[in-house]
């Protein structure tokens, strides 16, 4: 149940914003190259390498976000290290703590997933790239993959829990904004990989098949949105006034225009792939910026 | 020799002359406040980096035609909670707790990721965009490690802010509601026994807690009620999300290689054109 709140905001604004967008990417892409790599067929192995080749570059800007979003950018190292005792801080009751360690170590899968991608692109041609390539050929490929997706999704939709864990109003009166966030994440990053894999002749064969998948990820969305409006009860009017209208028209229809191209397949043939990729991204980033700011308005 | 310690605030002996702000920024050199015309003798506004003492100035209507506002002033702090929100989620571990069992941010370790900003519940932590760092009260850290009353509880003229020993200021307290129960005054209550484990600074207080900006002991809970949700809500729509990816990427044609493509022959050598 929404309780009373008596708090002032943390002032965490466009930095955080673009943190947690990209968050939602980063992991979203990686599980999904995952996804694609271990059940999809030989012809959808391209998309699974943009998925890989999209995951590192973008996560690379989260932990530079964060930074400039602090106080005291200097000492980011702070967040992994005690810096009295030189010991790593980690503290998994808190999920920004979580979030930090879950951030780094996922950086190094992102990364060598990343390598692997460009050599089995033919980008990188070096013995110590092809040797990677071999090691995560077999069965150790794929746990290695699996392990990454784990820590992928964790970075997609903890931040969901980051905002959970406070005594904000809004964000610590609702236990679907984890979900939300999560969910919201893989759906801007099947767009993301939608329009680089319609960019590649040798991907796009698997286009229809991330369309499929976004249709359940947009459909969990709504589910998840209209139980986030259930919950929040009273509080909700926080959320509904003024200006946040407009944002959430905009979450609307980045939910509802691809879902509306991906079930009417004339429209489909009309309209460009990008637009309904360009609203759902439009619509994650104003779902995440809503959130955000109209809590702490 | 290091004890537990508490303030005891007594909101029906506050007069609001501020001393008790004035000491504190004296003694812990906090800056100015920006002038602001407020319509209140409230010039001070809210707890934050500038200001570790606030008096609050509440005004309520009267059935009285001659005197149509009452005032209540009650000298705010931060509570020093027993089970602190600000010290759970702190990732750095800035925040700590001291020899006196009060509640203190390092402002060489803080590193300005406002966390225990979005985890107090009682609004007491501010930004220092000077230093970059969270500031609140320190108790007078510095002070007690000296053997010296805090600044505030020394300058207050009334005796509202008592100082001690926790366990003797809980005692006091509850003298003082039996002593104003008998003279009528059955609003009295403390504020601080059962809240966050035990505030180490509570309050007396002549009305219900919200009356005075204070969440009430229901909703006096710590912000990590919420992780247990929150990552199961995380995993169910995992794995929902993860069912729908796999029903959408499942092989249809031709068998997925038992290996990436290249990765047995050459894998620097392009096959897809």
């Amino acid at each position: 149940m929404p309780g009373e709140h008596f708090t002032v905001a943390p002032h965490w604004e466009w930095w955080i914003l673009g943190y947690f967008f990209l968050a939602g990417i980063a992991g979203g892409s990686y599980a999904l190259g995952t996804m694609l790599r271990l059940v999809g067929d030989r012809r959808d192995q391209p998309a699974a390498r943009v998925a890989f080749l999209i995951a590192f570059p973008v996560l690379v800007v989260c932990p530079i976000l964060l930074t400039v979003d602090l106080g005291q950018p200097f000492r980011f190292w702070h967040m992994l290290i005690d810096s009295s005792s030189g010991v790593p801080v980690f503290k998994y009751w808190s999920p920004m703590s979580l979030g930090a360690w879950a951030l780094t170590v996922f950086g190094i899968f992102a990364f060598v997933s990343f390598v692997e991608a460009l050599v089995l692109d033919g980008r990188i041609r070096h013995p110590l790239g092809n040797r990677l390539a071999r090691a995560l050929s077999g069965i150790f490929g794929r746990l290695f993959l699996v392990v990454g997706t784990l820590l992928g999704l964790f970075v997609a939709g903890y931040t969901g829990v980051l905002l959970s864990v406070s005594n904000q109003p809004v964000w610590s009166d609702t236990w679907t904004l984890c979900g939300l966030f999560f969910v919201s994440g893989l759906s801007a990053a099947t767009a993301v990989i939608g329009i680089w894999v319609w960019r590649r002749r040798d991907a796009r064969v698997t286009t229809e098949k991330l369309s499929e998948a976004d249709r359940y990820f947009v459909i969990m969305e709504l589910v998840l949105l209209a139980l986030f409006f259930i919950t929040l009860g009273s509080v909700v009017s926080k959320i509904l006034s003024g200006g946040w209208l407009l944002l959430w028209l905009l979450v609307l229809a980045g939910a509802l225009v691809p879902l509306a191209v991906h079930f009417r397949p004339a429209w489909a043939r009309q309209v460009p792939p990008l637009v309904p990729a360009v609203f759902a991204l439009v619509g994650v980033l104003a779902l995440r910026a809503v959130i955000i700011f109209s809590a702490q308005s | 020799m290091a004890r537990t310690v508490g303030f005891f605030t007594d909101v029906s002996l506050c007069i609001g002359c501020k001393a008790c702000e004035v000491a504190c920024k004296e003694w812990n050199q906090l800056p100015d406040n920006p002038v602001q015309f407020r319509d209140s003798y409230d010039n001070t506004g809210q707890l934050d980096h500038r200001n570790f003492r606030h008096v609050r100035f509440l005004e309520s209507a009267t059935s009285n035609p001659d005197k149509p506002v009452a005032w209540t002033m009650m000298s705010d702090v931060c509570k020093h909670c027993a089970n602190a929100s600000c010290l759970e989620v702190c990732p750095t571990n800035a925040i700590i707790r001291t020899e006196f069992d009060t509640v203190f941010i390092q402002q060489d370790v803080c590193n300005g990721c406002r966390n225990c900003i979005s985890a107090c519940p009682y609004s007491v932590i501010g930004f220092d965009s000077q230093s970059g760092t969270a500031k609140k009260c320190t108790f007078c850290y510095d002070r007690l490690q000296n053997n010296m009353t805090p600044a505030c509880a020394q300058a207050c003229p009334t005796q509202s802010i008592k100082f001690g020993d926790l366990a003797e200021m809980r005692q006091v307290a509850a003298d003082r509601v039996t002593a104003l129960h008998s003279q009528g005054q059955t609003q009295a209550r403390i504020y601080g026994d059962k809240e966050y484990g035990g505030l180490h600074a509570f309050f007396l207080l002549n009305d219900k807690p919200e009356a005075y900006g204070l969440p009430s002991t229901e909703s006096a809970v710590l912000p990590s009620r919420n992780n247990a949700a929150g990552y199961l809500g995380v995993l169910v729509t995992a794995v929902v999300a993860a069912i729908g990816g796999l029903i959408a990427f499942r092989r249809r044609g031709e068998a997925g290689p038992e290996r990436p493509p290249h990765a047995t022959d050459e894998p620097g050598s392009r096959t897809v054109p």
